[in-house]
Parts: C-alpha cells; structure tokens; sequence
C-alpha cells in the first residue's frame, strides 16, 4: 500500500505539474525515479517535520499541491500545529501520507505506534481523513486526491494486506462503502479493519448471524447518510478500529448516530486508553486489543441480546 | 562594531515615522489592547519594506508578481496593519475596529481576512518555513518575486526557525530576506536573561546565511541593507535589525510592562498620544 501510495505520486506528478513531493528522511531510495525525472520538485528536507509542513503550506499558498510523507506518529504529533495554523487554517491542498497508522511499528514501540492519529486530525477543521482498505483503493485514493480542495490525511497501513477492495464500488473520497447489504447486525471498519469486518462477517454467518458491512474509509468528512441509512434495521452496530477508542472511527459512529437521532447500541473495538505495552508485531497487539476476525466475532455473539432477552 | 542598540535608542522620528505611530494609536484605542512594545519596534522596519523595497500592488493584492512579505512575529502586527492602511490595502477605518467583534483586523494577522496578509501568523517559528516554501514556488514558476520574513527575537528560541534556516540554505534561496526584530526584550524580561541569543550574527552566518546588522530604526541604514541583500544571489540574507521595544513611547521604551497592553482606555491613548508629541519634538 505504501508503495503504491508513493510511486503514484511520481505518476501524478508526471500528469499534474502542481504536484510535489516532500520527504522527511525517508528510506534511502526512495522515489529515486521520480528524483531523476523531476528533481526540482522532489524534496528530502530532513528531520525535520515543522519545517518540512510549513514549507509545503508556502508551496501550496502558490497553487502546488505537495505530497508530504513521513512516519505518521512524526506527522500528527510532532508538527500538529503547523498542520493547524500553516495547512488548515488556509484549508490549503496539502497532502499527508502517513507510514505506519495504527499498530505497524509495533515492535519500535510507542514512539512509533499511532493510535491516536485520527482523533488528532480529526479536531481540525477542513482535514479531511482516508484510511484505504488495501494497495488497489490506495491507488483510486491517490487518483481522488488530485483534485481535492483541502488539506487530505492519508493514512497508510502495513503493506501486503489482502485485497478486498472492488472497482464497481466507485470510490470516491467522503462516500463509505457497503460492502454486504444483508443482516441485522453491522459492523464498520476503516483502513485494514474493513477486512477484518468481512472475515467476521463470515464466523458470524457461520453462527446464524447474518452481518452487515460499511467500509467507511473516510473518517472526515463522514457520510452521514451512508451511516444512518446501513445502520437502519439492524439491532446492533459493531466498530472496528486500529486506533483508540477516543476519537477514532468508533466516536465518529457514535456522533454520528446521536446527531442522527438512532438509538442504536453501539459495540466499540479498538485499542484501550494506554500506551501499547511490549512490542511483538502488528498482529500481536491486534490479538491483545481483541481485533481479529475471531475474537470480533466472538465478543459480537458475547454481545448480542440472546433471544429470550430481545426486545419483542 | 558600532553600538546598534545605543544608536538605535538616539535616532529621531520624521514626520512619517510619527504618523504611523499615530495609526497605532488609533488601533490600540479602537480594540483597548495590542502589543505595543513589540509593534513600535517593527515601525521603520515595515515603513523602509512597504514605502522603498516591496513590489506590490495595494489594489491588486494577489498580483503574482507581488513580493511576499511574512509577518511572523504576528503579534506585532499593528505596525503590518498601520502600513498596509495607510498604503490603502485596506481603509483605515479598519484600525479603529480592531479586535471588536466582526471585526477585520484581529490581535494576530489572517491571511483569509486582511489584504495584503501573506501568513497567518502569532504562533511563533511558522513564517521562515512558509517563506521557505513561497521562494522555492517563485523559482519553480520561474518569478523573480523575493519573500521577506520579519521575525521576532524571542521568536528565535522556536527550534523550527532553525530548522527552516538550514533548509533555506541547503536550496541557496537568494529571493528569501528575514529580518530579526532585535529588541532585546521578550515577554517576560530580556533575552540575555530568558534565553540568550548571542552571538546571534554568528549562529545567522553559520546556519548559512548572508549577515547583516543594521540599526533598525535608521531608513538609510535599512534601505541600503536591503538593497544588499536582494543582490545575493546564491544563498539566503539576514538582517538582524537593532531596534528599541516600544520606540517612540518614553515610557514604555525598554519596558517589559509595554510588551502587550490590555484594557486600554483613555488616560492611556492620552498617555501614548502625549509621549509621541514628545518624540515629534525631540
């Protein structure tokens, strides 16, 4: 996924001349292609990740529209209020394509973890927020960005997930996916979490209970009514998350359902309000947090009003 | 090395130095509050910029050919307003409106609301990346515009004024022009005390930029800096600009107590409009 995100930008840069690309310190190499084709607008500009945001700001103020990568902890915490006032306050086309959301560095421990990325952009106003399933809707993601007006948080995942997104689904930024139409119960990821969702959805039908499935890789701007109109019918809604449970997708859903008037229950997983404790792998703090296909499946059985309690 | 920070307290104020100041005034009695001290030292500063240097177009704002003037010690920014107002970027009846609800001018300058406003601006460390960014744009489109930063020097402890300065040299940005107000004092004492800064010229030349010191108060002096600097072609400038907190104001030169003033009322704009008849008649 983070190689497709960062070769297309090499692609649109070739197809739009505003765009430009700004690095950090990247791993050596990268986007060497793009360096050698159009060096005036490829930068590595250090570690330095103020700078790095308020210099693609002044560049944007100019009509470019800059791609910025870096490890996603480094990009929301350390330069917060350069996206805030340089990027957001102008609501200037700057993109940031985050490494490693959610549990990816696991084994580099908290430093590097980012589980509290989206709620971080999430209280800024005009970020829009994507978190793309797999390498094929990281690539339609890319494409949708071009064009789009504001600042974009582009949140990437380890790389090699399956594929499970659909061409016939026309992504589109700020427009959520419903991935199975059928059942009462639904359950919301984003990002990787939407496969997770899709292989619960299957132990659950497996169980006699058939589930519903939103992909909702855009945090912000929510589609409202692609929410409100899956969540219609089901007697449950279940969040899946690679993020704290402050402020991430489960929050959204929550708001979301209030503002709407749909007193539905809602089931929050994700990760606790700690600080990832040991290291292991991505998939290690994922068992820990609950958020496997099996474990999702089991707390949504756990969870659901057995028969003789449903509401008649 | 003469001494710039004595020669800046003994320097006069002309007519026009005068009238800005007055236009201050009339901001800070509009909206009761304002930085002061920090403004009055930006005065000869902006007037040298926008009356001798800048190629821009108060009519036409966005020209793109424009140079591109940051304020990034946007808390002095009613000397930026005073000047922008009276070069007619905006109407003057703007500055006695500041602050007040709907009102244009704010305490810190907004790109999307003020003519003429090239950064928003009042956190500190922000405007040297963004001119960073707005000089490498001018050579990408082939421009000859220069981007000038004025900044703060209190607003130097920012670590990313640093960061931004070595990445203004790695691309030898000649177009790009930061100005130091070297008043001495931040907001709660003097620099030398709170964290000091010297050898400032020499960390400037050691980060990679061509280094000047003027007296920030003398238009000759700021003038033909400027003027050298805009013919360094092949890395950044800097003027460090020796200036005095609160010029212009008796009592409020060298005061800390006249960094930011709240509830302003009359008996302090009479205060304010006494001490610049005096310095009119020094």
């Amino acid at each position: 996924m983070r190689q497709v995100a960062i070769n297309m930008v090499h692609d649109l840069a070739r197809r739009d001349p505003r765009v430009v690309f700004v690095g950090s310190d990247l791993g050596a190499g990268t986007l060497n292609a793009m360096k050698a084709e159009l060096p005036e607008r490829f930068f590595m500009e250090g570690i330095a990740e103020q700078h790095v945001i308020g210099m693609a700001a002044g560049l944007a103020m100019e009509g470019f529209t800059p791609y910025v990568n870096t490890i996603a902890t480094f990009l929301t915490r350390r330069c917060f209020e350069q996206i805030a006032i340089d990027v957001c306050l102008e609501s200037l086309p700057v993109r940031l394509i985050a490494s490693g959301g959610g549990a990816v560095y696991a084994p580099l421990g908290p430093t590097h973890i980012a589980l509290d990325d989206i709620a971080l952009m999430r209280t800024l106003p005009n970020m829009a927020i994507v978190a793309p399933s797999d390498a094929d809707e990281m690539a339609r993601l890319m494409n949708a960005s071009v064009d789009w007006p504001g600042p974009l948080y582009i949140r990437l995942a380890k790389g090699g997930d399956p594929v499970i997104s659909r061409p016939e689904a026309r992504f589109s930024i700020g427009r959520s996916i419903l991935m199975r139409p059928e059942g009462d119960v639904l359950l919301v990821g984003t990002g990787i979490t939407t496969g997770i969702a899709l292989a619960a959805a299957d132990l659950l039908a497996d169980r006699g209970v058939a589930a519903r499935v939103l992909h909702a890789h855009t945090l912000k701007p929510f589609d409202i009514d692609g929410m409100v109109a899956a969540a219609k019918g089901c007697r449950r809604v279940v969040t899946i998350e690679e993020h704290s449970l402050i402020g991430g997708l489960g929050a959204v859903v929550l708001e979301t359902l209030s503002d709407a008037g749909c007193a539905l229950p809602v089931l929050r997983l994700g990760f606790p309000d700690r600080f990832a404790e040991g290291y292991g792998s991505q998939a290690h703090l994922m068992q820990k947090a609950g958020l496997t296909p099996d474990l999702v499946a089991r707390r949504v059985l756990d969870e659901l009003p057995r028969p003789s309690e449903a509401t008649p | 090395m003469p001494d710039h920070a004595a020669l800046s307290r003994q320097i006069g104020l002309d007519d026009r130095s005068i009238l800005l100041r007055d236009l201050v005034i009339d901001a800070l009695e509009g909206g009761g509050r304002g930085h002061v001290g920090s403004t009055l030292s930006l005065i000869e500063i902006f007037r040298v910029l926008y009356d001798d240097v800048l190629r821009v177009r108060p009519s036409e704002p966005d020209w793109p050919d424009r140079d591109r003037c940051i304020l990034s010690k946007g808390h002095g920014c009613l000397a930026l307003y005073a000047l922008l107002a009276d070069r007619g970027f905006f109407d003057r009846a703007e500055l006695l409106r500041q602050c007040r609800p709907e009102a244009m001018l704010g305490g810190h300058p907004e790109r999307a609301h003020i003519p003429g406003v090239e950064a928003s601006t009042g956190s500190l460390g922000h405007g040297l990346s963004i001119g960073v960014g707005l000089a490498i744009a001018q050579r990408l489109k082939g421009r000859d515009a220069r981007i000038y930063v004025v900044m703060g020097d209190g607003e130097l402890d920012e670590g990313s004024v640093w960061e931004a300065a070595m990445s203004a040299a790695k691309h030898r940005l000649g177009q790009l022009i930061a100005l130091v107000d070297y008043n001495k004092l931040q907001s709660y004492g003097p620099t030398h005390e709170v964290l000091a800064l010297e050898p400032l010229a020499d960390k400037w030349r050691a980060f990679g930029f061509h280094t000047l010191e003027v007296n920030g108060h003398d238009l000759e002096d700021l003038r033909d800096s400027l003027t050298a600097a805009a013919g360094v072609r092949d890395q950044p400038s800097v003027l460090i600009c020796h200036t005095v907190k609160g010029k212009g104001f008796d009592m409020a030169e060298g005061e800390p107590a006249w960094h930011h003033k709240s509830k302003i009322g009359p008996t302090d704009v009479a205060l304010m409009r006494a001490a610049l008849a005096r310095a009119g008649a020094r």
